[in-house]
């Protein structure tokens, strides 16, 4: 006897990854490479774990990809040694007049 | 590899993804994640835009957690045990409503890690009234006005809940702790049985605050003691997380917009009087003041 399954959508894993966020928020956060000691804060907290501390020029720093950094701003508020800015994107510094 | 891929959907700043991304990690991504419907399902496993990095299955509203059992008891039959951990990641509503056939799990004890991802509403089709919602959270089902000051009845105790089914491990988290969540999660894949965390997540659109505060609003709940965060093992009280100077409730309250009605007529200044006394309560029953 012959069961036919029916085993629903199957989808591959980290698809998500595709689908860049960056263009989301109206910020951006940047990081001071003077003041970031590297503690990893900033890499738990951020929700689209878009910060990863690598090392540039022979010194660990975090780093944000502003492909899927959404600027919600929750690594500016966690970062004790205030390394951390949000800087409104290029795109929306517009003169009203 | 990432155990939870960028690019999901969660709003700016959503708590709910800062829990999940430190379970995953805590757990080395070496577990099976059961997801009924609620935000997390609605972010991450859209069609073709999957972002999950670990094996992942969507049950029903109702049965995530006898899915679970089910994957658990299969693993044991399969001699696969060492593979993972079968965890849990539901929602509020899920848990606390719909999900509450979570008991069998506890009767049975069976292997499962469930974590309630606690937003305190169904938020993910706009804010709705769950029973983990606290008294006087004006939500679409239970909106603010002349009649009704929000929510009526207090926040549904899924931690005595599982305490009294004798589960092995019991504990409150929030996800502006992320340290605390990976020791949690470290510990309870140590146990054996059915074990039970729920976490604090804030809810950026739902509650009414910015992202820039998330981070405040979930550590001013911790410190007004009305969201414990404690620990028990085998039913005995292991840790609670003392707070130095408690802060009045309204230092919580104010930054929401779900309780801003709470400010505006003298009856809200009743409610507010009532989360005050919840807040005290909790404090006297974990002992959360720190003594002098």
């Amino acid at each position: 006897m012959k069961i036919r399954l029916n085993i629903g959508a199957i989808s591959e894993p980290l698809q998500s990854e595709q689908f860049k966020t960056g263009d989301w928020g109206t910020e951006w956060s940047f990081v001071d490479r003077e003041k970031c000691t590297a503690c990893r804060v900033c890499e738990q907290f951020c929700p689209d774990g878009c910060i990863e501390v690598k090392e540039i020029e022979g010194k660990e720093v975090a780093v944000v990809d502003h492909n899927y950094c959404k600027g919600c701003g929750v690594c500016a508020s966690v970062c004790r040694y205030g390394a951390i800015k949000m800087e409104l994107k290029e795109l929306f510094k517009v003169d009203v007049c | 590899m990432r155990f939870f891929g960028r690019g999901h959907g969660a709003c700016p700043g959503c708590g709910l993804a800062i829990a999940v991304r430190n379970i995953l990690e805590a757990l080395e991504g070496k577990c099976f994640v059961v997801n009924p419907t609620g935000c997390l399902e609605i972010i991450s496993s859209q069609y073709g835009r999957n972002a999950w990095g670990v094996p992942y299955i969507h049950p029903l509203f109702d049965n995530a957690a006898a899915v679970a059992c089910g994957i658990s008891e299969a693993l044991k039959v399969l001699g696969r045990e060492d593979e993972g951990e079968v965890v849990v990641l539901a929602g509020d509503g899920a848990t606390a409503d719909i999900g509450l056939t979570l008991h069998g799990m506890f009767d049975r004890n069976h292997d499962v890690i469930y974590i309630c991802l606690d937003n305190e509403a169904y938020q993910n089709t706009g804010h709705q009234q769950s029973a983990l919602t606290p008294l006087g959270e004006a939500t679409t089902t239970t909106p603010a006005g002349k009649l009704m000051l929000g929510k009526i009845g207090r926040k549904k105790d899924m931690v005595a809940i599982a305490l009294a089914h004798g589960s092995p491990y019991v504990a409150t988290s929030s996800a502006v702790l992320p340290a605390d969540i990976r020791r949690k999660v470290k510990k309870a894949a140590k146990i054996e049985g059915a074990k039970y965390i729920q976490i604090h997540c804030p809810c950026v659109t739902g509650w009414g605050i910015d992202g820039k505060d998330v981070v405040k609003v979930g550590n001013l709940a911790i410190e007004t003691a009305l969201y414990p965060i404690v620990e028990f093992e085998n039913g005995k009280l292991l840790t609670v997380r003392k707070v130095k100077e408690r802060k009045p409730v309204e230092e919580y309250l104010k930054i929401q917009r779900r309780f801003r009605h709470l400010f505006t007529s003298p009856e809200g200044r009743k409610v507010i009087e009532e989360i005050q006394k919840i807040a005290d309560e909790n404090a006297l029953r974990y002992g959360i003041d720190l003594k002098k």
